[in-house]
């Protein structure tokens, strides 16, 4: 009974702030929102016994993507009434894919409904003697191994993809060689001179600095 | 009938006096803890520290939220109502919550969840949240500067973590905490992992803004940071819950690296006093470092969490698994 009764009120905080994200004006708002549904995302996962995915979802989505989101968003001036303008043009496209993902969770819900005993001719069920963290392990480093390396290299071409399109070299400030600092000693820096009087002192000869 | 304590309310009752059991030492603790520092860093730099209120100054902290609570609670004007209240409450709770699933003795904790480290890796990294909503909602350009640094820090700092967190786990086998600590049973995993238990520590002290990495507070550049427009009630509560984030992180060495509640010497019995001696012992060299260290410069905290932290913390992790491959040593193999 608690359990329904903690579904009901967990997924109806997330409904409530996936749609304060799409109608928020204020777009720091809309971000905190949508942190908020991450977080309930998880703890439906968690009620449903995925612990493991409840706290990857948090630890991944809320504490880094959502926290870099979060700080782009601040920094920019996000101009929300050019981005409305688009809204007519695009409401079809949108529109489309929500009826395709309602079809698909129509047909998952109703293979259910229809076939309840279905469930448990799934490939890999749900190990009832293991700890879901083993479970998901078990699965993913045997069965699953080339996808799971295969998503993790699309990453890695999107990681350094994301580099060369930022990376600029362009030194924009002055950057010290810690080594180089450490390792100067006064001889190299410093020279004493005694000045005879009305002569005066050649400057010694300078060491060229590299410029920057 | 089923006994009182397995139906519903007694199972309530039970939760809230064992969190309330947790809670109210920890929250002593707090505050004492920054007499203790007071105290340290006055016999570090040759002063006396608090010694006026209560014998040995030891009333100073009550003597201190006293003072802050009779203080005004100010709410600048172009600020973010709502979030500004919001954002202090956010950094105490998150600081309170994560001692849940800490182990102070075999069982102990609140909650011994299966997923424990992740639970607790997932708090403390929310805890940025209240920082960087403090600075933005605070309207002010010290404050959103203090926020921004904060939060580029937290965000760095926790990916070198998340590596020393996982070395541990291929050594003890389980996300759980109390499995973590008994598989320490024989050798703390400070001495295999030394390297990573320095890290570990010094990552500690970033993610918890402390000095030398207190650049989001850097009173000397940009006042007081991501809270320069905090008073009263709200700014204790960032204060403590720095504090609090510190016995915490402190907490978590002790159960990743330093045994938890075991006892160093084999022929004395473990229980909550070592488990409480270490978390002090962790907390005096926060102190300790605070009083010694001069503070960072934000592209040398960069430079060190990105490229000397990280790559160790990867590279050590690889070597160990392969270590504890190639000798067979894996839990549970």
């Amino acid at each position: 009974m608690i359990q329904n009764l903690a579904f009901y009120l967990f997924s109806f905080i997330l409904l409530a702030s996936a749609v304060m994200v799409v109608t928020n004006r204020n777009p720091v708002h809309a971000v905190l929102f949508l942190i908020l549904g991450f977080v309930n995302a998880a703890v439906l996962f968690l009620l449903a016994g995925a612990e493991f995915l409840a706290f990857i979802l948090a630890i991944v989505y809320v504490g880094a993507v959502a926290v870099l989101f979060l700080f782009v968003v601040m920094m920019l001036d996000v101009d929300f009434a050019a981005l409305h303008e688009g809204f007519q043009r695009y409401a079809p496209v949108g529109a489309l894919v929500a009826l395709i993902m309602f079809a698909e969770l129509a047909f998952i819900a109703g293979t259910w409904a229809i076939a309840p005993a279905g469930s448990a001719d799934r490939l890999f069920p749900t190990p009832s003697d293991v700890s879901n963290t083993v479970a998901l392990g078990q699965l993913i480093y045997t069965s699953y191994l080339p996808l799971f390396q295969l998503s993790g290299v699309i990453l890695l071409v999107a990681m350094i993809g994301a580099i060369v399109l930022t990376h600029r070299d362009r030194k924009r400030s002055l950057q010290q060689d810690l080594f180089v600092q450490h390792t100067r000693t006064p001889a190299q820096t410093l020279a004493m001179v005694r000045a005879p009087l009305g002569v005066g002192v050649a400057l010694p000869e300078q060491p060229q600095e590299e410029t920057l | 009938m089923m006994p009182f304590w397995d139906t519903y309310l007694g199972i309530l009752i039970l939760t809230v006096l064992k969190t309330l059991a947790l809670v109210v030492p920890l929250l002593i603790g707090v505050a004492y803890l920054t007499y203790f520092e007071r105290k340290v860093m006055g016999a570090i730099q040759l002063r006396k520290g608090p010694n006026v209120v209560g014998p040995f100054g030891l009333m100073q902290p009550f003597a201190d939220a006293l003072k802050m609570l009779t203080k005004e609670t100010i709410i600048p004007t172009g600020a973010d109502k709502v979030l500004f209240v919001l954002a202090p409450m956010i950094t105490f709770g998150l600081a309170i919550i994560a001692w849940a699933v800490i182990p102070v003795n075999n069982g102990w904790g609140i909650a011994n969840i299966n997923v424990g480290i992740l639970y607790l890796f997932a708090v403390s990294s929310l805890g940025v949240y209240g920082v960087i909503v403090a600075g933005w909602a605070s309207n002010s350009k010290y404050a959103f500067l203090g926020a921004l640094r904060s939060a580029a820090q937290m965000v760095s700092y926790e990916v070198s973590m998340g590596f020393v967190i996982v070395t541990v786990l291929i050594l003890a086998g389980s996300l759980n905490l109390n499995a973590i600590v008994l598989a320490q049973k024989h050798l703390w995993f400070a001495v295999p992992l030394f390297p990573l238990f320095i890290i570990f520590f010094i990552s500690g002290l970033a993610e918890t803004n402390r000095a030398p990495f207190d650049l989001a507070e850097g009173e000397s550049e940009i006042v007081a940071g991501f809270f320069v427009e905090y008073s009263a009630m709200s700014f204790a509560l960032f204060f403590l819950g720095e504090y609090a984030n510190m016995i915490m992180i402190s907490g978590m060495t002790t159960v990743l690296f330093l045994g938890g509640w075991l006892s160093p010497l084999p022929f004395l019995p473990g229980g909550v006093l070592w488990f409480l001696i270490k978390v002090f012992i962790c907390l005096f060299v926060f102190v300790w470092v605070r009083a010694t260290l001069p503070r960072y410069r934000y592209d040398q905290l960069m430079a060190l969490g990105w490229k000397v932290f990280l790559p160790i913390s990867l590279v050590y992790l690889v070597a160990v698994a392969g270590v504890v491959e190639y000798f067979g040593w894996l839990p549970h193999a």
